[in-house]
């Protein structure tokens, strides 16, 4: 195939204990380390995987943000993507937007693949490539643990509540990524001094006719209800008895 | 007034009993009418069960060779075609209702909620985010169909008193043929399903064998429990895929949880915050469990399970 678009967002990153601000307006972001969404960063392994078994030519990341996701954008090129596009917008966006945003890409860009995170760890929504291949009118297979290419097809191994379901979806598609699909590479310093020379295109968000103005309002954040403390005890009696007092056993 | 259509859950013989926890959430909408649609291949059995449920007003049908097996993007056309005149359509936060709602909600051109955990009013909702580690307040257009996921750890089961009138329905909607089913590897097991489970024993990394794991089996055998594991002890192999409780596993709600070998990261912890007691078992005094942990043991579980479990009747 000739093209894979992979999407990488930036969040803050899996290690951060997240804090609400103090007038619930968001969480505290300030000094805190941003990264590549984990799954994402994922989907681009996979994508390179691909590409280094020869049966792609090309891995294209993608980010949609501030010019803050340059940096998630230029890890995914010294990963070893060939070129990167920023669409530019310094509002926030909803999945819907992100799904159209993404569209016209790949309109412009016609992947043969498109592979993207499950979910992404900062809003947990789950919605953007199944939107993308809504719109697009393409499968989609998401949670893929394992990706399988022949022709003009794709066997996907997801991750469902009652195990393992494999289904067979033709390309072009939508694939999103869960967690036991590879384990990413580390980038290596000389790796990120070459991705300083690769292509990193800017189209602003309106340029492509979409607006951010999300459709639903973030209203409150919040922190979550805390639990009470609980007791500590020395031995199994001393368990046992604790749960016989709750009335568990 | 509120018209809200649940989309039915099922493994093409029964209903999943998660609905009843969508219905409950559909019912906390002041003076919701409930309608629920069952896409399979053969919908009786299943259209049966969910017109038993309290509050569920009509039960629609849609029979169809291609409703074999539940495939989002031969659903989600079916959705939209019967989408109208609802002020609401739910779908559970279940494998099938991440992948199918959003497909359902771009289709139709609006936004999706997921993961609401309570309903403020018929458009105002909150969700978990950050892994649980923040709760967001949202509030939806009230010019557009509202297309959510429901978080079913959340609620309580709607009873099943009901017969709600059931109506069979054909659709004329074009499916794609692009997708195609191959083949379902689900893990059989004489134990308590995970998700509905009153008692779940899980174990984490420490277990360090699959063998070791039997540990786990015969304490949760001795409590009629169900048996989870954190994402470490699923990727190392120790136990399958569809029992990882966390931010991308299965999201419980039991009277109690023993927590052995898990050192309670947010992702694992934010599957397990509904659940009524927490019990921790873990050699490291320090370890974050114990922060969350209604009872706390710090010991080697090498030889505190065998003894808990030897100590139950
Ligand atoms: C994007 C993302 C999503 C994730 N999603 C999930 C998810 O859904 N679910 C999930 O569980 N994790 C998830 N994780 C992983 C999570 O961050 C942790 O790595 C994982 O939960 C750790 O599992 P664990 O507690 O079994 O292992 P560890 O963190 O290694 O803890 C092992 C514990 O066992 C204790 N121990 C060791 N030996 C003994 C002994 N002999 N007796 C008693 N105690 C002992 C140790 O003190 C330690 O506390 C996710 C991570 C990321 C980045």
């Amino acid at each position: 195939m000739e093209k894979i678009l992979v999407g990488l967002k930036r969040v803050v990153d899996y290690n951060v204990r997240v804090r609400v601000n103090s007038d619930g307006s968001g969480v505290e972001t300030a000094g805190v380390k941003m990264s590549i969404n984990p799954f994402d960063e994922i989907a681009l392994e996979e994508a390179l995987r691909i590409k280094e078994r020869g049966d792609a030519k090309e891995v294209i990341v993608i980010s949609i943000g501030s010019s803050d996701c340059q940096q998630q954008l230029r890890t995914g090129l010294a990963m070893g993507a060939d070129r990167a596009i920023l669409v530019a917008t310094d509002d926030a966006t909803d999945s819907l937007t992100r799904a159209r945003a993404l569209l016209e890409i790949v309109n412009r860009e016609s992947p043969e693949l498109v592979i993207l995170g499950k979910q992404a760890i900062d809003d947990d929504n789950n919605q953007t490539g199944q939107m993308l291949a809504a719109l697009w009118d393409r499968p989609q297979a998401t949670s893929a643990s394992t990706i399988e290419l022949s022709g003009n097809t794709a066997r996907v191994i997801r991750e469902v509540d009652v195990g393992l379901e494999t289904i067979e979806v033709d390309l072009p598609a939508v694939l999103t990524v869960d967690l036991r699909l590879n384990e990413p590479r580390y980038v290596k310093l000389p790796d990120i001094m070459k991705a300083k020379k690769k292509p990193l295109d800017e189209v602003a968000l309106g340029d492509l006719g979409l607006t951010a103005a999300p459709a639903i309002t973030e209203v409150l954040f919040e922190p979550p209800a805390e639990r009470e403390k609980g007791v500590m005890v020395d031995d199994v009696p001393g368990l046992v008895a604790a749960l016989n007092e709750k009335g568990l056993l | 007034m509120s018209k809200i259509l649940i989309i039915a859950d099922h493994d093409g013989v029964a209903l999943n009993g998660a609905i009843a926890k969508a219905v409950a959430c559909a019912a906390s909408i002041d003076g919701a009418q409930i309608e629920i649609a069952v896409f399979a291949e053969s919908t009786a059995a299943i259209a049966a069960e969910a017109a038993a449920l309290d509050s569920v007003t009509r039960v629609i049908a849609i029979e169809n060779i291609a409703n074999k097996h539940l495939i989002a993007a031969v659903v989600a056309p079916q959705v939209v075609a019967i989408s109208d005149g609802y002020s609401h359509i739910f779908g559970l936060s279940s494998s099938f209702g991440k992948d199918l709602m959003p497909r359902v909600a771009a289709l139709l051109g609006v936004n999706q909620i997921s993961d609401i955990m309570t309903v403020e009013s018929p458009h105002v909702f909150k969700r978990p985010i950050y892994a649980g580690n923040a709760v967001l307040t949202v509030e939806a257009p009230t010019d557009q169909v509202v297309i959510a996921t429901v978080r079913t750890a959340s609620y309580r089961a709607a009873g099943a008193n009901n017969s709600a009138p059931i109506e069979v329905v054909d659709i004329a909607a074009d499916l794609p043929s692009h997708t195609r089913f191959v083949e379902l590897q689900a893990g059989s097991s004489d134990r308590p399903d995970l998700q509905s489970a009153s008692s779940v024993v899980s174990g984490g990394r420490a277990l360090a064998s699959t063998e070791n794991f039997d540990l786990i089996y015969a304490l949760a055998d001795k409590l009629g429990a169900a048996v989870g594991a954190t994402r470490a002890a699923v990727d190392a192999g120790y136990i399958a895929n569809e029992f990882q409780i966390g931010q991308t596993g299965k999201i419980i709600a039991p009277d109690l949880y023993i927590a052995i070998g898990i050192s309670g990261a947010i992702q694992h912890l934010t599957g397990i915050k509904d659940a009524g007691t927490i019990v921790a078992i873990n050699k490291d005094a320090e370890a974050p469990i114990f922060e969350v942990a209604d009872i706390g043991l710090v010991g080697d579980l090498f030889s505190i399970v065998p003894e808990l479990t030897d100590a139950l009747a």
